[in-house]
């Protein structure tokens, strides 16, 4: 570091990194909580291991091959070959990979990365609880966070990436290259796994299966917008200096910048997450009329519908982008539900997925021809990009891996849980020692007490 | 003897990169790193398969309803 400014620049920057990450650990924390209180009493503890078991694996894989994966990939295959130089520092045998003392960013920068990594997972996981095998599940987690969801950010998300610099394609808050394939992915596998026995009644009516705990529900979405905020701050760059961009800004005013680099400031996306938070939750109220657990995804899926723009839209833009997100979404919904027999347990692929895609098409409109990027020859935003964008996100990235390996894992019978298994549920089957012992002492002091009473008479 | 390169820190810091012991061994570690992981996923597998297959026929039938019960 030469320079007191540019030690304590990077001195900030870690400590910023580093503080976003902690606050984003409440997404995974708010997803846990969610999934347990959607599920029923007898699948507890399945639901929940089978969550938290994405946090170790993610991050091994993220360690060995994920991070590599960003910075080799954003031309690769059809516009270049892998950027090796970029990705050498980034292997996992890198000595800037460890504790280096010449080197304060990457440890930092990898990690914020990651918990991005563990919600596209997280998101798939809900969406399949009751009746997936984990052993399958974490398959799924490893290739959505440390391999697909990370080329889409290598291609959409980094301020060299292809579909930046040839479709213009602008995400700045993640609405496709996290929420749209992580919807699109879990549309895929739960295609191919089927819904939860009971979902559907002969005649193909869909029978609601409501959570087992709604205010376990309400707390774990609350954690999920507030790391929301910490995922926000951590798609800036928080201060840089035009040089250091290296682009076509001029002057010396330093500023926060988006993924590309491109101006935008904490106090706009502090504006637009709240406004877009707000949009959505009104909106949701009313379309559910007033059903609680759909106003308060409705939230979230506002917000994520407005993500794509919301580092440049004014604050009522973000409401109102938000708010159509949200019809359209729970409408979509209902009528996937109804014509394909789909279960969709939490909700997942209507809120992240239709959200993302949504968000993205309507960036396109509002934002056109504004530039995507600060460099040279980059093509500005435009519907046709962010279209092709939420196609390539949505269903190229997302749905088809996705779809695909479910397939492959119920040919090898390795999917789906036995039916027997589902009925007497998943805690009993993998837990029924704790269940047995659990009636065990129940009983016995029941036996204690009734003793104890024939005693004292 | 130091694992890491170092017995002492009166060092200009601006000359220092990696100070994790063992440097030079970190292809090895990945290699140990990957089976671990690998392992893991193969142990889990394996182990849920053997035990799913168990719980298919250890399903008491009242057990089973008082579960559907506590929804």
């Amino acid at each position: 570091m030469d320079g007191n400014l540019n030690a304590l620049t990077t001195i900030f920057t870690e400590f910023y990194y580093w503080v976003t990450v902690v606050f984003m650990f409440l997404i995974h924390v708010g997803f846990c909580m969610y999934e347990v209180g959607a599920s029923r009493a007898r699948n507890h503890m399945h639901t929940l291991m089978k969550n938290i078991m994405i946090i170790p694996l993610v991050t091994v894989t993220f360690f060995f091959f994920g991070w590599w994966i960003y910075w080799a990939f954003p031309n690769f295959p059809f516009w270049g070959g892998l950027d090796t130089e970029a990705g050498a520092a980034n292997l996992p045998w890198a000595d800037t990979m460890g504790t280096n003392a010449s080197d304060r960013i990457t440890g930092v920068f990898w990690a914020a990365f990651l918990l991005f990594s563990w919600t596209a997972a997280s998101i798939v996981s809900g969406s399949v609880i009751e009746r997936i095998r984990s052993s399958a599940l974490w398959v799924h987690a490893v290739m959505i966070g440390s391999v697909w969801w990370i080329i889409d950010a290598a291609w959409g998300w980094h301020y060299g990436g292809w579909m930046v610099r040839i479709l213009g394609y602008h995400d700045a808050y993640a609405s496709g290259v996290i929420h749209a394939i992580a919807g699109g992915y879990a549309l895929g596998v739960i295609m191919v796994l089927g819904p939860r026995l009971g979902k559907f009644a002969k005649d193909g009516t869909p029978r609601d299966i409501p959570p087992h705990n709604p205010w376990l529900l309400t707390i774990g979405i609350f954690l999920i917008y507030t790391g929301f905020w910490g995922f926000y701050a951590a798609c800036n760059v928080p201060v840089i200096s035009p040089e250091g961009i290296d682009g076509q800004i001029t002057g010396v005013t330093w500023t926060a910048t988006n993924i590309y680099l491109a101006p935008t400031t904490l106090s706009a996306i502090t504006f637009n997450f709240l406004m877009s938070l707000s949009g959505g939750l009104m909106a949701a109220y009313v379309v559910s009329k007033g059903d609680a657990f759909w106003t308060f995804s409705g939230g979230l899926a506002g917000v994520i519908t407005a993500s794509a723009g919301n580092d440049l839209y004014h604050p009522i833009q973000a409401m109102i982008i938000a708010a159509i997100g949200v019809v359209i979404v729970y409408n979509l919904h209902y009528w996937v539900e109804r014509k394909f027999k789909l279960d969709d347990a939490v909700g997942a692929v209507a809120v992240h997925g239709y959200a993302g895609v949504v968000g993205l098409i309507l960036a396109g409109f509002v934002l056109w021809g504004v530039p995507s990027s600060p460099y040279e020859g980059y093509a500005t935003i435009n519907p046709i990009g962010q279209i092709t964008g939420a196609v390539i996100m949505f269903f190229v990235l997302g749905f088809l891996p996705g779809f695909i390996l479910a397939k492959m894992q119920a040919a090898a019978g390795v999917l789906r849980i036995p039916e027997e298994v589902e009925l007497q549920g998943l805690d009993y089957a993998e837990h029924h020692a704790y269940e047995d012992a659990k009636a065990a002492i129940i009983a016995a002091d029941k036996e204690e007490l009734e003793a104890r009473g024939v005693a004292a008479k | 003897m130091s694992t890491n390169g170092y017995t002492s820190w009166a060092v200009d810091l601006a000359d220092v990169g990696a100070i994790y012991p063992f440097q030079g061994f970190e292809v090895p570690m990945v290699i140990i790193g990957v089976i671990f992981w690998i392992g893991w996923h193969r142990i889990q597998f394996v182990r849920e398969g053997e035990h799913l297959e168990k719980a298919r026929h250890t399903g008491d039938e009242e057990k089973v309803k008082a579960q559907l019960e506590r929804y």
